[in-house]
């Protein structure tokens, strides 16, 4: 696959959130503002490259037995970095979703991209793998913080482009579920009618 | 430390901020499991034990190791080390001590190892700085919290597989319109104490 269909399988293809549904968790949980939605993203698309280019470098010293917890370790090591660092010169995002960006370390999609791509490629390759999953978790959540903040508060990156509020209930935390559930509804519904696909979260499974 | 006291942090933890529909947190294990049932009451035992454990653990090693080493900034690589050596231990000695249980709760101590809402105890227990007892109780609340968010789901979910649902919305995108119902649900319960 060339750079391109890498990047581009991680934003349309195999997307995060709406395609493979995995690491839902946080596209509920931080998305009641483009901003802070924006921000997170950020944060995944940086653990995800970093993670994947360390893991990739390292592939050959890794004994195979241990590889999980190695990953594991990996990832925790740029969850930590990322953690100081926005704790550091974003604070006062960093104090609403402070735990959530811990959390970026038990994040399913990272582990997976390390131990199904990573693993097995050079490190050009999988820092484009990384650079496309997270692109795409990115944009996953700038679309649901985009429709939950213009919405619930009648403002994007807290600027107000409505006088009203229409939908108080999309910024609690109730309106989260919603609006994740409609867009993933939503994009099953472009899938089938558009490309004759089957819905990819039918199955109702997925981390 | 009163009771009364420890009493509001378990009730606060178990229902007013809930880790499924308060803070979005486990919802990977959420929707897996509560498919069914027998599986969602397996999974909430294991869970909670889990967190109890990994409360406890996590403060002492944070406590008595950490602190003193002034370790503090790399609370998630330690946590998620611990919170994974504790997970394979416990099931070496459940395979070894009793198979019965462990034929039945085994295949969940796997899932637990890199979940978010175990490794978020001990993040907020440090971050709220609660003592030793705090800790315990938050992680027994948020357990028993968890574990009612899943059996609640599991219950209407057995229902909504004879369900007419448009296509679209078949399988994960009507069972999270169906955990916001039940979110708004459980904001009724937010003012139930003063904090």
């Amino acid at each position: 696959m060339s750079y391109w269909q890498l990047l581009k399988n991680g934003i349309f293809g195999e997307n995060p959130v709406f395609r493979l549904a995995l690491s839902l968790c946080p596209a509920v949980a931080v998305t009641n503002s483009v901003k802070n939605g924006f921000l997170m993203g950020i944060a995944v698309l940086f653990v995800q490259t970093m993670a994947n280019v360390t893991t990739s470098l390292l592939r050959k010293f890794i004994h195979p037995k241990v590889r999980i917890p190695s990953y594991m370790f990996i990832i925790a090591t740029w969850v930590t970095v990322t953690d100081l660092v926005m704790a550091a010169y974003v604070r006062d995002v960093y104090a609403q979703m402070g735990l959530y960006i811990k959390l970026i370390v038990a994040f399913a999609i990272i582990l997976s991209r390390s131990e199904l791509f990573a693993s097995k490629n050079k490190v050009v390759p999988s820092f484009f793998d990384g650079l496309g999953m997270g692109t795409g978790f990115l944009l996953a959540l700038v679309i649901i913080g985009f429709f939950r903040e213009l919405l619930g508060r009648g403002s994007l990156w807290g600027i107000p482009i409505v006088p009203t509020k229409p939908l108080l209930i999309m910024i609690l935390p109730a309106g989260g579920f919603f609006a994740v559930g409609i867009l993933m509804g939503f994009f099953n519904w472009i899938d089938m009618k558009f490309f004759g696909g089957k819905g990819a979260s039918g199955a109702g499974g997925g981390h | 430390m009163e009771f009364s006291k420890l009493f509001e942090l378990f009730i606060a933890a178990s229902l007013i901020n809930n880790f499924v529909f308060t803070r979005y947190l486990g919802l990977c294990i959420f929707f897996g499991v509560t498919r069914k049932m027998e599986t969602a009451i397996g999974m909430s035992v294991t869970f909670t034990s889990v967190m109890v454990i990994s409360a406890a653990l996590n403060w002492v090693i944070y406590k008595f190791i950490m602190t003193p080493l002034g370790l503090g900034f790399l609370e998630i690589v330690i946590f998620i080390g611990v919170v994974a050596g504790f997970v394979q231990a416990a099931d070496t000695i459940m395979k070894k001590v009793s198979p019965g249980l462990y034929y039945k709760l085994g295949i969940y101590l796997a899932l637990i190892t890199t979940n978010c809402i175990i490794l978020a105890v001990p993040l907020v227990n440090v971050a709220e700085s609660y003592n030793f007892i705090q800790s315990i109780v938050f992680g027994l609340g948020s357990g028993i919290g968890f574990s009612i968010a899943m059996i609640i789901m599991a219950s209407i979910r057995e229902k909504l597989e004879l369900s007419d649902i448009p296509r679209s919305f078949q399988g994960l995108p009507i069972s999270f319109i169906l955990t916001g119902l039940i979110a708004l649900a459980f904001l009724g319960f937010s003012g139930l104490i003063k904090l």
